[in-house]
């Protein structure tokens, strides 16, 4: 009987989560292996006889070097940086006390409101960038960092404001009636009682919309023009593919650094953040 | 301390009347009891009182105030919730303060009346615990203690036992009724328990379908129902109904039902002489069944047929089968019957109740 179960736990999970690990990790080791591997290397015939596509006998940080020496790469990551963290926390405030709307005040017409704000998550963004470039470019924001600031939250706030309702209603409402008796206003018990158990529900809004900015490309694609005034992402394909070449030494390179953040921001905060999407409280 | 007045109080939502005209006098230091079964509005207007829900129609006073308009942290009440709502995020000292800090108490105050509380509650090696730490009893002594920190006018229970196990249940009973002796403070209390409702409250006021069916001392609701509902909701196990006829005989008033001939005592008969002809139901609570002697009058005896033994120990309660009714006695655990055989059992005459078939209304 045990060993039945033991062969059958090989088949139904070991195999099968092998495999979806070695899928998921193999293309950030692919790009691990291509950033730190010479030139030399990179554009040999796949038929040469010393060639060894998965590993590296001679690692070099050159392609780093020349990433942080002669493209705008800092710049880009700065800009990044700025871009991703004020669009979320403008984002954050908004789906904060529009989602605590939605999943607690009675008023009419919230049903419907609900569902319009999350049906404006739905339109893409290879639609909405045509109109919003013609509301950018009226307000002459074009090529500035609050083209992007002011266009990211037309995702982000639907998103957040949707993740944090669904928060919200898990918080049984007792708990602010009952602050409500004991002496705190509406608005105190929002902020003093439902925000403080809301924490991992706000750390996964602020996660995701962090990364979803981080990794935006078409708004940035087409709102910035500089290089110096460019996003992470865009900045590493319009500037490290020049017609048919790719620099696929600093391509990887820049993918790497780029992804690092966004690395940091979810180990760091990943209990939080699993308690966030699969409810509150107990008790 | 202070009265409560409900005054013509309703509640409507969309398209449900969920209270309607509700007019109640709660005297200073009473402690009454809302009771019926789920949607009878008794929760509804308990969060009115607290200001949670908003009044449609009607007015509610605490003390000499018109409290309408007033938001819950003005009301000057307290409340314990059934899920005990505690702040999951702070410690039980941090609970149970939290009401006073928002009202600004000088902070030795505030530690003084915590320590009190805690220790009438008996909770004081928690005050450092979170909420999480503690079992279900001790969360509901925490949820009570942070409700009399507050000295508040009114306490408002919203069915605080029912999350608890049936022997903690018990407990917790006694403490509540012996708290509010030593607090005096008004307390309106919810619950569907009839149980707790009798032994809690000075008054229990019972509720159906939004309207109050009847406010009395419980030993007043136990005897004296004003009609069917009261007296089926009141008493475990709950009041025996029979359909019967009335009839007169030889000058006295008889209930016939198939295998019943009661004839009714002459002091409750005045009141059933204009149902002749007509069918009433009659209800006789369990205890009022007992197997008959020879010191019972036939007129009160009738032939059953047990059906179900269930013996309790302190009790016997028989299942018996009377014509086409069946009936619940409550006889002495001394009493030898068996299944399926006959027994003659007797009514208590004096303890006969008769409902008008058609308004439920006691006759």
């Amino acid at each position: 009987m045990i060993i039945e179960r033991r062969w059958k736990k090989w088949v139904y999970f070991y195999i099968p989560l092998t495999l979806f690990v070695i899928g998921t990790l193999f293309p950030f080791y692919w790009m691990f292996v291509t950033a730190i591997r010479p030139d030399a290397e990179l554009y040999r015939s796949w038929r040469a006889v010393n060639n060894a596509p998965f590993w590296t006998l001679a690692p070099t940080l050159d392609h780093f070097r020349d990433l942080l020496n002669k493209t705008t790469f800092p710049q880009w990551l700065w800009n990044t940086f700025f871009i991703a963290v004020v669009s979320t926390i403008i984002s954050l405030f908004c789906g904060l006390l529009a989602g605590y709307a939605l999943a607690r005040l009675k008023f009419p017409m919230a049903g419907t409101l609900g569902t319009s704000i999350f049906v404006t998550y739905l339109v893409p963004p290879t639609l909405l960038f045509i109109p919003l470039a013609d509301i950018i470019r009226n307000f002459q924001l074009g090529n500035t960092p609050w083209a992007l600031i002011l266009t990211y939250p037309t995702f982000l706030i639907p998103f957040c404001t949707w993740l944090l309702m669904g928060y919200f209603k898990t918080i049984p409402k007792e708990l602010e009636e009952c602050a409500r008796i004991d002496g705190a206003t509406r608005f105190g018990a929002m902020v003093r009682i439902i925000f403080p158990i809301a924490v991992p529900g706000i750390l996964s809004a602020g996660i995701f919309a962090f990364t979803l900015s981080w990794n935006e490309f078409i708004y940035a694609l087409v709102f910035l023009s500089s290089p110096e005034k460019k996003t992470v992402p865009v900045g590493v394909v319009s500037e490290l593919i020049r017609g048919d070449i790719y620099f696929w030494g600093q391509l990887m390179a820049g993918a790497l650094l780029g992804s690092i953040p966004v690395a940091v921001v979810y180990s760091f905060f990943v209990e939080y953040y699993v308690t966030g999407l699969t409810g509150s409280v107990k008790g | 301390m202070a009265q409560v007045m409900l005054k013509a109080l309703n509640k409507k939502y969309d398209e449900v009347h969920a209270v309607k005209d509700v007019n109640l006098h709660i005297r200073d230091k009473e402690f009454i009891v809302l009771v019926g079964p789920s949607g009878c509005g008794k929760s509804t207007t308990l969060r009115m009182v607290a200001g949670l829900e908003e009044i449609t129609a009607g007015e509610i006073h605490i003390g000499d105030r018109l409290v309408n308009d007033l938001p819950p942290k003005d009301r000057d009440i307290a409340m314990v919730f059934q899920n005990y709502a505690l702040y999951p995020h702070m410690t039980v000292y941090d609970n149970m303060a939290f009401g006073l800090k928002m009202r600004k108490f000088p902070k030795p105050e505030i530690e003084k009346r915590v320590k009190d509380a805690a220790e009438i509650l008996g909770i004081q090696e928690l005050l450092k615990r979170k909420p999480r730490q503690l079992s279900g009893g001790q969360r509901q002594r925490v949820a009570v203690g942070r409700a009399i920190v507050r000295h508040p006018q009114v306490f408002l229970f919203d069915e605080p036992l029912s999350n608890l196990d049936a022997k903690l249940r018990v407990q917790m009973r006694v403490e509540l009724k012996k708290l509010h002796d030593r607090l005096e403070t008004t307390a309106i209390y919810v619950t569907h328990d009839q149980v707790e409702a009798m032994t809690l409250g000075d008054r229990v006021v019972v509720m159906k379908d939004g309207w109050i069916q009847q406010v009395g001392e419980p030993l007043e609701l136990y005897g004296q129902p004003t009609n069917k509902f009261v007296a089926g909701f009141i008493g475990s196990p709950a009041m025996n109904f029979v359909d019967v006829g009335i009839n007169e005989a030889n000058g006295s008033v008889v209930a016939e039902a198939q295998g019943l001939r009661l004839t009714v005592p002459p002091g409750r008969a005045g009141g059933l002489r204009p149902y002749k002809g007509q069918q009433v139901s009659l209800g006789v609570r369990p205890e009022d069944v007992h197997v008959a002697t020879a010191a019972d009058p036939a007129h009160l005896a009738f032939d059953a047929n047990v059906e179900v033994v269930e013996p309790l120990g302190s009790e016997i309660l028989l299942d018996v089968r009377v014509g086409r009714a069946t009936i619940v006695a409550r006889v002495e655990p001394s009493v030898r019957v068996k299944v399926h055989e006959g027994v003659r059992l007797a009514v208590n005459g004096d303890r006969l109740h008769f409902f008008d078939a058609k308004t439920e209304q006691a006759i």
